[in-house]
């Protein structure tokens, strides 16, 4: 765990990079964290599907894997790839301040 | 955990106010041939207790596994469903169109209309390979194939005995699967296989998961890893299958990427079964059902309670888990009917055997709290966890003895509870798989 400044606000991260408390997000963190993961620009599809995994998260407990995400969220597994390249739910998941999809048991 | 023994030997008899319950168990699998066993002990004759499933065919899963490599045979591995439900349990043999939560009915494919009190869904999960772009495509059943199924590892089994060698590649779409290290050891298995056939120094094998390791947990994916490399399967990680080429012999990535194959054994997506997702409210998005962790109850419905793969608690979906969860579905199905409150029964408690080929395997046993750790099973003298032993490989072997003649019938294995068991584990640090 560490703690790290975005948006000139101090968040905690795990070991992979997850927020330990999806609380202490807010919008305007986004294009920081999505310059991390390679990320120049949020379009309005990024911001979709963050807002869906956020909905997703505080509705479920867990974000949605991205083929839950292909089904439910109105964007297809291959635009996913498209705005998310290294991988929609992880990547997503830590620009949208939520944990890591509980998707793998 | 919560020591359920207590409340284990009561008996039903003071606390049902229902004379008769009906009970419907979905699915003659694992899960609800224990269950409707185990609670016909429990209520006798206090309970009518219905099991429905769509064939009469109970396959042994674990053993699909050896069929590829000639280790067991496809007719050895199955067994009338019937036969191996107590006396006084009603078997019915139809597929099912959908429940009806909101009215307690389960209505059948020949227009049956079952009313229940107490509903147990136990259909496990379905392969849906048609979900992945080209999966069923041509070279399906000739270049790519799975084991998941019977017919899919008797065919494989025939393209195996022909492969002289190549390129052997070993794909999971995605989680969640069944058995989630079954795909580890077909690649160990193949390794051993080859060996013996003696062409070892031609096939060269690849396993590719979408995981960021060789398994989910980080101590026991760094073990699995470097067993794979030891035995030089190479280890392909975060690889999504957008499409399956099997005439031209290729995984193509959602990123691009490409992974090239003479033979390809794909693990394809799973579902919950079909009429979940035509049963109003009672499934998720992938038809797998809602359910408490704990206590197993429905999250939708107080009188439905789910046991196995049918399940979307963030449990291995595998015959040991399903096996443990028995006990809490049972005290909790009996609750529910007294009116009590119920158990926060199940810990997410699983134990699997890991084949590693030359006679060896190795065993694993986690919760949902506690990782896959070393030491031994189930307490300080025991089975050799997280280690390759010889011990262990008679343990799988035995353990379908156990399977047909202790599981099934519903009850306890000597010397292993339900709860998983932390005397003779080592706590070691778990660096994040793919990290280190």
């Amino acid at each position: 765990m560490s703690t790290t400044t975005i948006a000139a606000t101090e968040v905690e991260l795990n070991d992979e990079g997850f927020f330990v408390d999806p609380e202490q997000w807010t919008e305007d963190m986004a294009p920081e964290l999505a310059r991390r993961e390679g990320i120049d620009e949020l379009t309005p599809a990024h911001w979709q599907v963050l807002r869906f995994m956020r909905a997703e998260y505080f509705a479920k407990g867990t974000g949605p894997t991205v083929r839950m995400l292909g089904k439910t969220s109105g964007v297809s597994v291959k635009e996913l790839y498209q705005l998310f390249p290294k991988g929609p739910a992880k990547i997503a998941a830590r620009i949208a301040g939520i944990p890591k999809p509980r998707g793998c048991i | 955990m919560r020591d359920l023994r207590p409340w284990r030997r009561r008996r039903l008899r003071c606390s049902l106010k229902l004379v008769v319950a009906r009970i419907v168990v979905l699915g003659g699998g694992t899960g609800g041939t224990l269950a409707a066993n185990r609670l016909r002990r429990q209520f006798g004759d206090h309970a009518e207790i219905t099991v429905v499933d769509q064939d009469d065919r109970h396959i042994y899963q674990p053993g699909l596994l050896f069929v590829p490599f000639g280790l067991a045979h496809a007719d050895e591995i199955v067994r009338p469903r019937s036969r191996q439900l107590h006396d006084g349990i009603a078997f019915r043999r139809c597929a099912i169109d959908r429940v009806e939560i909101t009215d307690n009915t389960v209505h059948l494919a020949d227009g049956t209309i079952l009313p229940y009190d107490v509903l147990v869904v136990a259909t496990g999960a379905t392969l849906v390979p048609e979900e992945t772009e080209g999966l069923t495509g041509p070279g399906w059943i000739e270049k790519v194939f799975t084991f998941y199924s019977l017919e899919g590892a008797a065919a494989l089994a025939d393209a195996l005995a022909a492969f002289d060698g190549g390129r052997l590649v070993v794909n999971v779409i995605d989680m969640p699967i069944k058995c989630p290290v079954a795909p580890l050891e077909f690649c160990f298995l193949a390794d051993w296989y080859f060996h013996e056939r003696g062409i070892r120094d031609r096939v060269q094998i690849t396993y590719v998961t979408p995981l960021d390791g060789a398994f989910t947990k980080p101590v026991a994916s760094r073990q699995l890893s470097g067993m794979l490399a030891e035995k030089g399967i190479d280890l392909i990680t975060e690889f999504n299958t957008g499409e399956v080429d099997g005439v031209g012999g290729r995984l193509v990535g959602y990123d691009g990427r490409e992974v090239s194959f003479d033979v390809a054994v794909v693990v394809p997506l799973h579902g919950g079964a079909d009429y979940i997702g035509r049963s109003p409210g009672l499934g998720d998005e992938l038809n797998f059902v809602p359910t408490d962790e704990h206590t197993l109850q429905c999250k939708v419905a107080p009188n439905v309670f789910v046991i196995g793969d049918a399940a979307n608690v963030p449990a291995s979906k595998a015959g040991s888990v399903t096996h443990f969860e028995g006990e809490t579905v049972v005290e909790n199905v009996r609750r529910h009917l007294a009116g009590e409150p119920l158990v926060d029964g199940f810990d997410g408690h699983a134990n699997c055997f890991i084949e590693t080929g030359f006679h060896k395997a190795l065993l694993i046993d986690f919760n949902y709290d506690t990782e896959p750790l070393p030491g031994h099973y189930p307490s300080a003298v025991g089975l050799p966890l997280l280690k390759e032993s010889r011990l262990n490989h008679l343990g799988k072997l035995m353990f379908q003895w156990f399977y047909w003649h202790s599981l099934l019938p519903g009850r306890d294995i000597p010397g292993v509870g339900s709860s998983m068991p932390t005397a003779g584990k080592h706590p070691v640090d778990a660096t994040p798989a793919g990290k280190d």
